[in-house]
Parts: C-alpha cells; structure tokens; sequence
C-alpha cells in the first residue's frame, strides 16, 4: 500500500475574538491525500475550509492535532530543513487573488518568485520562457508579464494566482476556491490544465470549493464540512449517489441548472 | 436640460469606449458598448474573463482606475424626480456626494478591496447607513446586525466586533451585500457577488435581493459567469466580448435560442451533474489581446464557422426579434446557413424540453 503524501490527525484551529467570543473553525478533522490524488472539500460558507487549507501549510499554528506531509511532521515546531521542503513542494492557491499579490511587483515577478527563491533555472531567459509558457497555459498572454497586479480582470487575477502556484510543480497544491471567478469556458481550460500537470508531475490537490459540479468532476474522493466537522468522507461516486448526511443532500438538490423556466418555477415554489 | 430617454428605463449606455494606458501600450478594453437597463428589471452581464464587464460598470459608478481614458459615451441616468442626467458629465467627487452609494450601489467582484481592514464591520456598515440617514448611532448599529443577520451571518450580534479578516470568504462577501443594501440604492450593480458562496447560501442572497426588486422596485445589473444564477434572476443577459456586447436578448432567448457562436461556445462549456466526459468543453483558444486592436471580428480567430469578412469587417449588430439581436456575419441574409454543434442542440433541445417549450 502507498503511503499517504499528507496526514491529517484531529486537527483543531480555534480562533480567540475576544475575552468571550472564540471562534472554532475546525473541531478535530483527520483526513488523508495520496499522491497524485485529487481530494475535494466542500462545505457551507463559513464551516472551515479555509482554515483547514491555512494551518495545513503553517499560516496558522494549528491549536491541536498533528499534520504529516512527505512523512515529515509539519505542526509544531518547524526546522529549516522541513520548512524548506514545505515552501517548494507545497503551494496554495489562495481564495482572494486581490490580497494575495503583492500590489507594487510586476505579474511576471510574483510568478518568478518562487523559481528565484529554489533556483529552478539556469539563466535569465530559461526563468522568463517558464514564466510566459505559463502565463500562456492559464489562458494569459506573456505580454501581461509587465502588468501589475490592479491593472487586471478578477478572473485574470484569480489565474495569476493559480500561474504561481502551478510553475512550482509543487507535491500537493491547496487550491481554495481557485476558480471561482472564471466564466465556465476558462474555468473548463484551468481544469484540464490542473489534470494534465496532475498526469505529467503525479502531484496531488486538495481542492476547495462550493460549486458541485466540478468537484464531482475534478474528485477522486470528496469531505464534506459542516461548522468544523467532517460529517461524510467517501468516494466521488459513494458521495454523488448514496449521500447519508442532511447537509451533503440538501448541497446537491441545491445545485442550479442553466434553464432559465425551471429555475423560475423552483423559485415560486419555495 | 430635457434629455429624452423611454420612461421605462433608469439607466442608459451609449457608445461607450475606454482606453487604459500601461507599460506595454494602450488597452482598448471598452469598444463601444451599449445597453439599457429598464426600471425594476434584472439585467445580466456575461462573458469570458477579461471582456470588460466590471470595467463597464466601474464606469457607470464613476470608479474608473487613473490610468483609464473615456474616448466617448454617455451614461444617461433617471433620477427619482424624472430628471435625466449624463452621469458621465459630473466630476468624481459630485457623482460621490450625489449618486453613489445612495443611488447607484456597487458591490464589488474582490471584498476585500472594499472593506476596510481597520475597521470593525459593525462600525463600517453603521458608517455607511449614517452617511445616507438621519438616524441616531444606536438605531444605526441596531441596523447593522438587523442587515448581517439578513444575509445570513451566524451570532451577528458578535460579529459586529470582527474585522474583515477574521471573517470567510463568503462571511466577507456577504458583509459587502449588507453595506450595499443599507443605504436603499435605485440600482445595484452586483459584480460576482456570489461566487465565494455555496448554492444555499447563494440562494438566500438572491433571494433577499428578489425581494427588495418586488418591495421597492430596485433596478438591478448582475455580473455573473455562474450560468445557473443568471437563469434564475435576469430578464435580459447581454453577453460581452472582447469590450463589446455581442448577443443581446430575453434570459429565455439567450439560453433556449442563441444566435452567436461565442454564446454557444459559453453555453456547451457548462457542465451539469450529468457531465461525464473526461475532459471539459472549452473554447478553443484564447481572446485577442486588446493592446493589438484586432481587425475585423474580434471573435474570428476562435470560430470555427468564421468566413472571409469576418476577417476584414467587423459585423454590426443583426435582429432576430424585437428584443434579440446578435452581432455576427452568420445572421447576414446572405451567409450560408450553419447550425449550433450537434451537442448543443440536443442539450437545449432537452432544455426546452424540460421547460415544456417546444
Ligand atoms: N483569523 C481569524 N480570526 C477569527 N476568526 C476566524 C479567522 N479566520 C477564520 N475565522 C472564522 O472561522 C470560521 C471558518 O472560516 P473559513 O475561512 O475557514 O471558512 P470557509 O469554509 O473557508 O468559508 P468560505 O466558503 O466562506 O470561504 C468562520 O466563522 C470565520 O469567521
Ligand atoms: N487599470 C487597468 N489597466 C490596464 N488594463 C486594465 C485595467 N483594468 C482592467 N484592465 C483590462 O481591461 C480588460 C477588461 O477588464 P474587466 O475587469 O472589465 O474584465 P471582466 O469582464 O470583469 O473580467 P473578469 O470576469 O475576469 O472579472 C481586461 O483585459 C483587463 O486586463
Ligand atoms: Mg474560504
Ligand atoms: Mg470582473
């Protein structure tokens, strides 16, 4: 049997407001990801999603609980060799493209910065050839390389996040709601592109995200949330057909369809 | 001053066209956009990421980035006593004080460039509310929990205390919402305010967003690439591309009987829980970079039904019906006749179907 590439022990990430308001995000989650697998979590507004994705790649100290990644623990203290191996082969991309880029560096840099930090190229030219080719690949132009982060479209921003993270060729890849802000045609073309950098690198991704359809789509096995708890863990197939938790059933009789008379009567007859 | 406008419509876009300068040149995001939006309706923007959809509306809200050129339009807008005014003809500073926020409210595509992080939300959506009504502070912030509970926040009477960031993505997006609807706008311009949010929660916002149309007739634009919400509120989608609106129509029209290749292209991509391929549809190729204006029609190099003048000359607009139109060579009289792909036609056929339509 394989081992599993991150391992997640009943972890809990509680957050204090104030003297008597503490939020608990996440109430003891364990869940695993293989390589090379694609894990979907999904989950109301609000039940943790986030904050899983957060403390897994050490934003967050996790309040208790244990994460192993690559067989190395990752909660808890860190050295500068495990944090070294985190920060190349774990990436995530994060949910708010705008607060996520630094507003005053130039696109191209952003993507660069991580192949700068590692090393990944030998000269100047090899880095910005990676940088177009996967500017090109997400659905930009190397032109937009000058750019700063302001000067583009939501979604245009969404994918330079997405640039980021993929020129790494990370091990595993936090992708929280990374395309959310793209019409259906762009969002189709990023997902290919996650499945075939998945078939090319073997890396794995958790991916977070509310829209139904494309997590059965993009899932090998899929978590459900609910106000911090795993309530149902399955297969893809398992969870789409034979749902056993309230909130994973009313999440599917939910999903909207594109036909514009259903979804006039369905309002009526709420 | 007399400006005549249909009585019917709040809102009108003429001709609209904007340049952004960059370190690479000029953009020319905006070429000639046009719509109307009639009082009390829901009207949907489409359209491919980077098509000039917020742009547009940042205009409508005077909210423009420095860079930004207006090379010409207008932005006719009805005020409550009937008088019509060029919103683009008031300085920035007048159309602030006077229209945004209490007239026109905008809900932003990214919520965390419109909070501030500083501040207490309570505080921020109290702040706002004072700023459009004389009421006192406490009734204010009595109101800011009324409105967070609204939109489905959980223990607002706390969260009031929260800065942006210790709330979720869609706690943020939804603060937003509330901040919009405290000061009781004529339009909302809704930029994506749903994608952060799951379809329960989604649908209690559009819901409560139906409502306030039904209650006080607020006239509403919605920016959305998420299909599915689109059918369920628009009476009219316009889809954009390349800075120019391309298929105009009723929801029904656009979704039932498309007419321009890229519309088709948008519908086939979408994938429904019976999608079971091993890749997804996606338009072939990428839009023109508008650095480089492209000649003839924008969509061309992307179209798999594209003749020669597409090449050469941009199509004008064609009418299907009173409310349908579509700009596309296709639709020329003298154009071969060429059908949606096979697929799409059986999906909407199904659709129809489904609706009990013919
Ligand atoms: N830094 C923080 N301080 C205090 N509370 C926080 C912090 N970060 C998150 N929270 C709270 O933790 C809970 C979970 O938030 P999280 O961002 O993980 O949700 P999510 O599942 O990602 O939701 P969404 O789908 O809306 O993005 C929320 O109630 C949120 O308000
Ligand atoms: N300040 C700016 N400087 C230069 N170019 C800009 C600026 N703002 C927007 N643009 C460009 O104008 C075009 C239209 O942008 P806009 O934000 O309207 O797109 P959009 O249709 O809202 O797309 P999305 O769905 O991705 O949000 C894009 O190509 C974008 O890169
Ligand atoms: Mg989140
Ligand atoms: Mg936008």
């Amino acid at each position: 049997m394989t081992e599993p590439l991150l391992k997640v022990d009943n972890l809990v990430q509680h957050f204090k407001v104030s003297r008597n308001f503490t939020v608990k995000a996440v109430n003891g989650v364990s869940f695993e990801i293989y390589p090379g697998e694609t894990y979907g979590l999904v989950g109301e507004s609000g039940s943790g999603k986030t904050t899983i994705g957060r403390s897994i790649i050490r934003l967050y100290d996790p309040t208790a609980g244990e994460i192993f990644f690559n067989r190395d623990k990752i909660s808890g203290v860190l050295n500068d060799k495990v944090r070294r191996m985190l920060r190349k082969n774990m990436q995530m991309i994060f949910q708010d493209p705008m607060s996520s880029l630094n507003p005053r560096k130039k696109i191209g840099d952003i993507i660069g910065e991580g192949l700068d930090i590692h090393g990944l190229y030998s000269t100047r030219k090899e880095r910005n050839r990676i940088i177009g080719e996967m500017l090109e690949k997400v659905g930009l132009s190397p032109a937009h390389a000058e750019r700063y982060p302001h000067q583009f479209s939501g979604g245009q921003r969404q994918r330079v996040g997405i640039a980021r993270a993929l020129v790494m060729k990370p091990k595993l890849i936090i992708a929280d709601e990374c395309i959310s802000a793209l019409d259906v045609s762009i969002q189709a073309q990023v997902v290919n592109l996650m499945k075939d950098i998945q078939a090319e690198t073997g890396c794995a991704y958790l991916f977070i995200a509310h829209d139904l359809s494309m997590v059965k789509y993009i899932s090998d096995r899929i978590g459900v949330l609910h106000l911090g708890n795993l309530v149902e863990t399955g297969t893809t197939q398992e969870i789409f057909s034979k749902p056993t938790h309230q909130y994973t059933k009313s999440l599917l009789s939910a999903v909207p369809c594109s036909n514009p008379v259903i979804e006039r009567n369905r309002r009526r007859s709420l | 001053m007399g400006i005549s406008m249909n009585e019917k419509i709040i809102l009108s876009v003429e001709n609209l066209d904007i340049t952004f300068r960059t370190n690479a040149g000029n953009v020319h995001a905006i070429r000639g956009v046009n719509f109307d939006l009639p009082a009390g309706k829901t009207l949907a923007l489409v359209g491919e990421s980077g098509s000039g959809k917020s742009v547009t509306m940042k205009a409508v809200a005077g909210l423009l980035d420095d860079n930004a050129t207006i090379n010409s339009g207008k932005i006719f807008y009805r005020q409550a006593d009937g008088n019509v005014i060029d919103l683009l003809t008031l300085s920035k500073k007048n159309l602030r004080r006077t229209i945004n926020g209490q007239q026109i409210a905008m809900i932003f595509q990214d919520p965390m460039t419109s909070l501030d992080p500083t501040m207490r939300i309570g505080e921020q959506i109290a702040e706002t509310i004072l700023l459009h009504k004389k009421i006192s502070t406490s009734d204010a912030n009595k109101r800011a929990v009324e409105l967070l509970q609204l939109v489905g926040l959980n223990e607002p009477e706390k969260r009031v205390k929260n800065y942006p960031h210790q709330l979720s993505g869609g706690q943020r997006q939804r603060v937003v919402i509330a901040i919009a609807l405290s000061c009781e706008p004529k339009i909302l311009i809704c930029d994506e305010p749903t994608t952060a949010l799951d379809v329960t929660i989604q649908a209690r916002i559009l819901d409560l967003i139906q409502d306030l149309q039904a209650k006080m007739g607020l006239s509403v634009i919605f920016i959305t690439h998420d299909l599915g919400v689109v059918a369920r509120v628009a009476d009219f989608v316009k889809v954009m591309y390349a800075g120019k609106i391309i298929e105009a129509g009723t929801v029904d029209e656009i979704f039932f009987d498309p007419r321009h290749p890229y519309t088709w292209g948008l519908l086939s991509a979408m994938p429904d829980l019976e999608t079971n391929d091993d890749r997804l549809y996606s338009i072939p190729g990428s839009p023109p970079n508008l650095l480089h204006e492209p000649k003839g029609d924008a969509f061309a190099a992307r179209n798999q039904f594209a003749m020669k003048i597409d090449e050469r000359e941009e199509p004008p607009m064609f009418q299907i019906s009173e409310t349908h139109f579509a700009a596309t060579w296709l639709l020329h009289p003298d154009a071969p006749k060429v059908e949606m792909p096979a697929q799409l036609r059986e999906r909407l056929a199904r659709a129809r179907k489904a609706a009990n339509l013919q």
